[in-house]
């Protein structure tokens, strides 16, 4: 007998390990039919289940106890059984779920897209753009908040959070120690640091990756560009931080590192978390070796300036040190 | 007079006391189980006695003891849940006041049947005099040998403490309350796990409601049998009901679980009927959060059946034409009151109670009250009306816990069985800021149906 | 919030942190975060208010992080973070006390104390505000007074005047 477990979502079929819930056994299959998480993070213990957008519909609960699950359940936290049916893009009632819950999430969200440093990599403006309506239905003020000031390396803006609780969740298990957390109540709740304090230590920065939307960003960025305009690519360093793998993306105006962020996963969540001399401190070409241009989606906005073939800088071609350190890149460029 | 089970000594003087408590036969039940039954044969006769958990939910406490995880070397909690807050509730504040040993005994014995050695009783703490009075009883029962160690020279031992809660509603739901006792935010926890399997510290955990294991002390007593042969159906045993609003007689009555809600309200054993000699117009029968129902269908079922104050009886119907027991918040609504207020004032609760944590409960409470807040201030549209429904509509069912129901659940039902009320609220906008509705035909009677035989058609 | 440099620094006494050790015994070891609720009201009926001062110093005790303690004290209305009057009184603004008078009860006492919800009187006495159930739905209207939260029902306006008099000459 096979130890792995037999589920069919949207009637593609896939064996995962026991244990494997409905979202990780989708994003196996891949394509359309992975539910967006706007919460979830793999790689953040006890995340998910808050935001409510991966919400299916399990059909068929398992081979043993085929009745359907009575109520819509959150992918990201349910975990399969054998012969378990879910469906989420082939069930119209999913589908208006989901779509009720990007409303509710955009009742009070600013919607400040033009002068928000996410927009372009924002998984809420994605959400939006596929489930949202033409026109809001809140007739009432948004609610806003007192702005905070959380150091000079990270922009708290929290009219735009979702609550997603990555940020927590980061600070609890990548750094070592939490300053910030969620305050008050209900929509009222707030992330925080309570007292002016700034969130600072050595990985704190990642805070800012992990964030779906607009409400961490880097404020060495701010205003810098918008990211379409950026051209992403990999690189890495021999970084001295023993949990740090120095292993980045650069996004460049022209010659310019305007930021350092974590490499990204198809699923949008970062491959290895950096430290923050990585990302804040080593805007240089020549901190880095290069790797490649970054694989970016067809479907995102940063495509648009579509570059396929890795052309190196005039940095690059003058310093002999860069020649050596990006090589094979190099060799490439020159059999094309 | 009806059989009491929990309340039956509650106005001898000096029944918070030891003393007085034990005269009337108190803790008989913890010498019966500790001397002469084993923790199962104290599970089965809770099973046997239909018991069903008194919170709200309803779920047979028998069965939730019986899925507690027992892995070797892993304590395990019992926590009783006096966070008592559903507005329309108050029975667990009268026990916990009254007649504290009851609960107490009940812990022992509950305790016992579960394995558990150090149990907690979680009581809101707003309610800091009734956890005094917990607090002066757990120390007395202690004194007196039925708390700490080798409880009655059984080889028993059980601690028992009292945590204050620090003002939230949400922490009555079992895995709020779990995180409040772990000293964190109350919210709750994404299920599964169950705390039968991972709940206080990770440990398995049974969390009951303070009434639920009262009841355990009659039915070890008696017999889950004899227990059984109360009530009505799979609604076994007696019920504690809190009776508020437009009563002649508001206050907390044990009732066998079958009586007619007809009687309930008009008797005087019971409520007495409506204050004021006026009518009753709606009744919200189990706590905010259920369906409330026009006094037509508060008495009578839609097949002009008398209604029962029966889990069976109250959910008759479903929410077409039914409600739920829920906690036995048993709330009256007289000619004068007005349901969009009500609606609005119970959803304002249910926006400042959540917790935050899930989009739909975070920001639907707040759409929600806001737009019943215009209907009631004289500036809705009919618009708005469909709006409502909508909005409850996205809430409910897509939650992380039972509060996102909760809140959807009371506006839902205004609107099934209110809607003309809803409607003048928009069309004489101004009218409304000074006058009622009044009880228009929300208390027509239901003629009875009689039954189409088949050879008659 | 209050300044953070106008919070008055705390010192615990050795009877209040004798009362903590009781409270952190009730856990298994390790589990002394469990403590958190019940010492905050501990601290709350001691200094009026839960300041940060004293939130830090609840921290160093309990070997937890500060803002663990902020999130917390935060999510409960019981604690308050701002100085209050002596005696605050919180009237039950909720469904069934609201079928029985109390939205006229808490009109009553504002215009009798003269100070709007949450602010505090002149004379550092009274504030009020109005919470959400409290569980005495059958003895409505209701309010309660910290820290020992006395309770008193079938509020009438002749009553809570009688209420504020007594108060007011304690």
């Amino acid at each position: 007998m096979s130890d792995l477990v037999k589920v069919t979502i949207d009637g593609i079929s896939v064996e995962v390990a026991p244990g494997t819930t409905i979202l990780n056994a989708a994003r196996q299959i891949g394509g359309d039919i992975v539910p967006p998480a706007m919460c979830y993070y793999s790689k953040l213990e006890g995340s998910g289940g808050k935001c409510r957008t991966c919400i299916v519909k399990v059909s068929k609960g398992s081979e043993k106890d085929p009745r359907p699950m009575p109520k819509l359940v959150a992918s990201c936290r349910t975990t399969v059984m054998d012969g378990m049916e879910v469906q989420n893009i082939t069930s119209p009632e999913v589908l208006e779920a989901r779509s009720g819950v990007v409303e509710i999430l955009l009742i009070n969200h600013p919607l400040d897209c033009p002068v928000c440093d996410q927009a372009g990599e924002c998984d809420l403006q994605d959400l939006g753009y596929e489930h949202g309506l033409q026109k809001t239905r809140y007739q009432f003020e948004r609610r806003t908040f007192e702005r905070r000031d959380i150091g000079d390396k990270i922009q708290l803006h929290m009219n735009r959070c979702i609550l997603c609780y990555r940020c927590v969740f980061t600070a609890d298990q990548i750094t070592n120690q939490r300053v910030h957390g969620v305050l008050n109540r209900g929509d009222h709740s707030e992330i925080s640091t309570y007292i002016e304090k700034a969130i600072d230590n050595d990985f704190s920065g990642n805070v800012i990756d992990v964030c779906p939307v607009g409400a961490l960003t880097d404020k060495t960025f701010r205003f810098k560009n918008r990211v379409w305009f950026t051209k992403p690519v990999d690189a890495h360093r021999d970084c001295e931080h023993e949990n740090c793998s120095g292993k980045v993306t650069l996004w460049y105006k022209g010659e310019d590192v305007l930021r350092v962020t974590a490499r990204k996963d198809q699923f949008g969540e970062v491959e290895s978390f950096i430290c923050n001399t990585c990302r804040f401190d080593k805007k240089k070409t020549n901190d880095w070796t290069l790797e490649h241009p970054t694989d970016v989606s067809e479907a995102s906005v940063i495509a648009s300036n579509h570059y396929e073939t890795f052309k190196p800088l005039p940095v690059i071609k003058e310093n002999p040190e860069l020649q050596k350190a990006n090589q094979r890149e190099l060799e490439k460029t020159t059999k094309f | 007079m009806a059989r009491k089970l929990l309340l039956e000594h509650i106005n001898v003087p000096g029944i918070q006391t030891l003393t007085v408590y034990r005269q009337m036969g108190g803790y008989r039940s913890v010498e019966k189980a500790l001397k002469t039954m084993s923790p199962e044969d104290v599970v089965e006769e809770v099973k046997k006695s239909g018991l069903r958990g008194r919170g709200g939910a309803g779920f047979p406490t028998g069965m939730k003891w019986s899925f507690l995880a027992k892995p070797e070397g892993v304590p395990r909690y019992l926590v009783c849940n006096g966070d008592e807050s559903e507005p329309g509730t108050f029975k667990d504040r009268y026990l916990m006041t009254h007649i504290p040993h009851a609960l107490i005994e009940g812990m022992i014995v509950s305790s016992y049947a579960l394995g558990a050695n150090t149990s907690y009783i979680y009581v809101r703490g707003e309610m800091m005099p009734q956890i005094r009075i917990l607090e002066r009883a757990i120390a007395e029962a202690k004194a007196a040998g039925l708390l700490g160690q080798n409880i009655l020279g059984t080889g028993y031992n059980l601690e028992l403490y009292v945590q204050p809660g620090g003002g939230a509603y949400i922490c009555g739901e079992e895995t709020a309350l779990l995180e409040s006792l772990e000293g964190k935010r109350g919210n709750p926890r994404i299920k599964p796990p169950f705390p039968a399997i991972a709940g206080l510290y990770g440990c398995p955990t049974v969390v009951n409601n303070v009434e639920s294991i009262a009841a355990v002390v009659p039915i070890v007593n008696d017999g889950g049998e004899e227990y059984a042969k109360i009530g009505i159906g799979r609604s076994t045993g007696t019920k504690l009901i809190s009776a508020s609003g437009n009563l002649v007689k508001p206050g907390v009555y044990e009732i066998e679980l079958g009586l007619p809600v007809e009687e309930f309200i008009y008797s005087d054993e019971y409520c007495g009927g409506i204050a004021n000699g006026k009518r009753l117009k709606a009744t919200v029968a189990g706590g905010s959060s259920v369906p409330i129902l026009p006094a037509n269908l508060t008495l009578k079922l839609a097949n002009g059946d008398p209604r029962l104050m029966s889990y069976e009886s109250l959910s008759e119907g479903g929410f077409a034409t039914g409600t739920m027991l829920g906690s036995g918040g048993f709330i009256a609504l007289d000619e004068d009151q007005c349901v969009v207020r009500n609606t609005w004032n119970f959803s304002r609760f249910y926006h400042h109670e959540s917790c935050g944590q899930c989009s739909p409960c975070r920001e639907g409470t707040g759409w929600l009250e806001r737009i019943l807040h215009k209907i009631e201030f004289g500036h809705g549209t009919m618009e708005d009306i469909d709006l409502l429904w909508d909005v409850q509509r996205k809430i409910e069912g897509n939650t992380i816990c039972p509060l996102g129901d909760a809140a959807a659940w009371p506006v839902a039902s205004a609107i099934r069985h209110f809607k003309d009320e809803f409607e003048w609220h928009v069309k004489e906008p101004i009218k409304s800021q000074t006058q009622h509705y009044g009880l228009a035909n929300y208390a027509n009677p239901i003629i009875k149906t009689e039954e189409i035989k088949s050879e008659n058609i | 919030m209050l300044k953070i440099e106008e919070q008055p620094p705390v010192n615990f006494s050795s009877e209040l942190l004798a009362k903590f050790d009781e409270v952190v015994s009730r856990y298994p070891a390790g589990k002394q975060k469990s403590a958190l609720l019940p010492i905050l009201h501990l601290v709350q009926a001691e200094y009026g208010w839960t300041s940060v001062p004293a939130m830090d110093k609840v921290a160093a005790f309990l070997n937890i992080e500060p803002i663990e303690v902020y999130e917390v004290a935060s999510f409960y209305t019981m604690y308050f973070l701002e100085p209050k009057g002596k005696y605050v009184l919180e009237v039950c603004r909720t469904g069934p006390c609201c079928l029985v008078g109390a939205e006229k009860i808490m009109k009553h006492i504002e215009t009798k104390l003269g100070v709007k919800e949450n602010e505090v009187t002149p004379d550092g006495l009274f504030s009020w505000r109005g919470v959400e159930c409290l569980a005495a739905c059958g003895y409505g209207p209701v309010l309660q007074i910290g820290p020992e939260y006395t309770f008193y029902e079938n509020l009438t306006e002749t009553s809570v005047d009688q209420l504020i008099d007594d108060l007011r000459k304690k």
